[in-house]
């Protein structure tokens, strides 16, 4: 059934290699804030997106210890909006693609990701008020 | 060994990795002992403007501390020795004027570029 308040994105890039992964974030944080659901399919490289082994570093180079340099990991990202879309009672999906996970041994992930196929995508599609679909360049 | 290293791509994941990791590496190599510059061009001329902010970043809950802070990297880079150099058409381009740039970043016009190169014994383009 298609859900009027909700929007479907389509994330492709790996994490740390480009803008296009903070500037998704940021739009599915700002479709949450403004009590919209958002229903997130990570393909290909996104799915390393959710994965919980990312750690925070000390950066010698900034002169910061690992405590002060706080380095972002994008799956406490993931954790943070499926909070914020609890707290805004909206609907928050985030789901990896099976196969790219397999490809890159990226299962271990944050409880807010689960495990999916394109045909979960369509799903969200049709369901969705409209897509957006973030691919790599 | 001189090494120039060309940046012409900008702000490619810096909010995740709070710095440009070209940048980075630089400051990484020259306190490995390199000899290394840098040459902005395209949109990483931007890189040179010294109000940018970037600040604010906010997911959920989650803060951003340490936002990325390009300008006052490129300026500890001069102040550690490294020249910074941006194209001068790619600065006119996006109508950034010489006021606007970090102190000492040199501004050179594309016909220059020949004669920089030159001067390095490798050029690493990224």
């Amino acid at each position: 059934m298609k859900d009027p308040k909700s929007l479907a994105f389509l994330l492709m890039d790996a994490p740390f290699e480009q803008a296009r992964t903070a500037t998704a974030f940021r739009l599915i944080d700002a479709t949450l804030r403004r009590s919209v659901g958002a229903r997130v399919f990570a393909y290909e490289g996104a799915v390393s997106l959710a994965v919980t082994r990312q750690k925070p570093h000390a950066n010698a180079i900034h002169g910061r210890t690992l405590e002060e340099e706080a380095h972002p990991r994008p799956h406490a990202w993931i954790t943070a909006l499926a909070d914020l879309a609890r707290e805004k009672g909206v609907a928050f999906e985030w789901v990896n693609c099976g196969l790219c996970v397999d490809e890159r041994g990226s299962d271990e992930a944050v409880p807010a990701a689960r495990r999916g196929s394109p045909a979960d995508f369509w799903k969200m599609a049709q369901e969705s008020a409209n897509t957006l679909v973030i691919p790599t360049r | 060994m001189r090494v120039l290293q060309i940046i012409a791509s900008a702000y490619r994941a810096t909010l995740e990795e709070q710095d440009d990791t070209v940048i980075w590496f630089t400051r990484a190599l020259r306190a490995a002992g390199a000899r290394a510059d840098v040459l902005l061009q395209g949109s990483a001329v931007n890189y040179a403007v010294k109000t940018q902010d970037a600040r604010g970043l906010r997911l959920g809950a989650w803060e951003q501390t340490h936002p990325p802070a390009i300008a006052e990297e490129l300026a500890a880079l001069i102040a550690g020795g490294a020249r910074v150099a941006a194209v001068k058409e790619d600065l006119e381009d996006r109508g950034i004027a010489s006021r606007q740039l970090v102190a000492e970043v040199e501004v050179l016009g594309r016909r220059s570029l020949a004669g920089l190169f030159g001067q390095y014994d490798r050029i690493w383009q990224w």
